[in-house]
């Protein structure tokens, strides 16, 4: 019994050393990196919104950026929800 | 009526972060909607504890300076409804925090959520007195060993001097002990503080004791929460803390010898 457990807590201790490993690879590429970090996101979300807002009306608090960071690459994604009424005004033109 | 707890402790390494994490992640589960801060600016640790490392696109410190929403820098947590993760920034220093910025976010918070549990950075300079600033409740993280007790007390005098509500003469911070990496082995060999020592010495009630447990190395090192894994000890342990913060009278568990049966006693000397 307990010799069973011994080896099944061994196995599981390599398992997660190794995501433990994987993720810290991943995270500290990104915060060597510095200038590339995520501090220029306000930024670039001022200044896309400024664009947009230069032809819609944008709700702040309707605007979503996720980062889905990956080994090789990392996607953003920016979701600008646009009010019904901007729309259904330009669909009646 | 939302409630502002600070994760304290003086010294690092004691599990502030593993407690924080483990504290919101049982209030949650048990239906509160629920927000942990990160307060460690300059060296986020809590995402990782929480598996959300990569999830971070905004963090507080863009919040109170740099004109993001709130709810777009909070992350939701994926497993448990109700809890949500606002993250620090990695690159800036503690003094991007500003009291009033700090005062504005928790003000937002306090309308959405039912307890905002702030996990402090080790220390008791600018970051540390931030984090405890606007607490209501402070749970303090103790390791039963003697630098751990002494940095304790230290920050339960600054828990009582240099808070809001010392400052403007409100109602003192409820102070509790959390008496993590408890090794009762130790304790009874007399090679370790037990409880009642360090009770003696800190003088305020106890919320919890949590044994020494190999699961929560195991549990950090793949982002989850040790109180959502069933087997560990210390999940237990801490399940049990959350349910006397929300009032509830339950027996400290892992504090005395289990008694052993004599199948037990048996099975032990035949192995």
């Amino acid at each position: 019994m307990r010799l069973f457990d011994f080896f099944r807590l061994t196995r599981r201790n390599r398992n997660s050393a190794e995501t433990a490993r994987q993720r810290l690879q991943v995270l500290v590429a990104l915060d060597r990196s510095g200038g590339d970090g995520p501090d220029f996101l306000p930024l670039l979300q001022r200044e896309l919104l400024e664009v947009i807002r230069k032809y819609v009306e944008v709700d702040l608090d309707r605007v979503k950026v996720e980062l889905e960071r990956g080994n090789g690459f990392s996607t953003l994604e920016v979701n600008v929800e646009l009010p019904t009424a901007h729309l259904e005004r330009r669909a009646a033109v | 009526m939302s409630k502002v707890i600070v994760v304290t402790s003086g010294k690092g390494g004691v599990g502030k972060t593993t407690s924080a994490a483990a504290l919101a992640t049982g209030l949650a589960q048990r239906g509160h909607r629920t927000v942990v801060i990160d307060f460690d600016v300059g060296l986020r640790n809590l995402d990782l504890i929480m598996g959300c490392e990569r999830r971070v696109v905004f963090d507080f410190v863009n919040v109170i300076n740099d004109g993001i929403r709130l709810h777009q820098a909070l992350i939701k947590d994926k497993r448990v409804e109700n809890l949500f993760i606002l993250p620090t920034s990695q690159t800036r220093d503690k003094e991007a925090l500003t009291r009033e910025g700090v005062e504005k976010v928790i003000a937002e918070l306090r309308k959405e959520f039912a307890y905002i549990i702030c996990d402090s950075p080790a220390g008791i300079e600018r970051g540390a007195q931030m984090a405890l600033y606007y607490a209501d409740e402070a749970v303090v993280v103790t390791n039963p060993e003697v630098s751990s007790v002494r940095d304790s007390d230290r920050i339960l005098g600054i828990l009582n001097s240099k808070s809001r509500r010392a400052e403007i003469g409100e109602e003192p911070i409820k102070q509790h002990l959390l008496l993590t990496r408890y090794d009762l082995d130790r304790v009874q060999r007399g090679d370790m503080l037990k409880l009642d020592d360090v009770l003696e010495i800190l003088a305020i009630p106890v919320l919890g004791v949590i044994p020494n447990d190999p699961l929560v190395l195991q549990c950090s090192n793949v982002g989850m929460p040790v109180i959502l894994e069933p087997k560990s000890k210390a999940g237990q342990a801490y399940r049990d803390a959350v349910a006397r913060m929300l009032g509830e009278q339950v027996e400290l568990r892992f504090t005395q010898p289990q008694k052993r049966g004599l199948v037990d006693w048996l099975l032990r000397r035949s192995a």
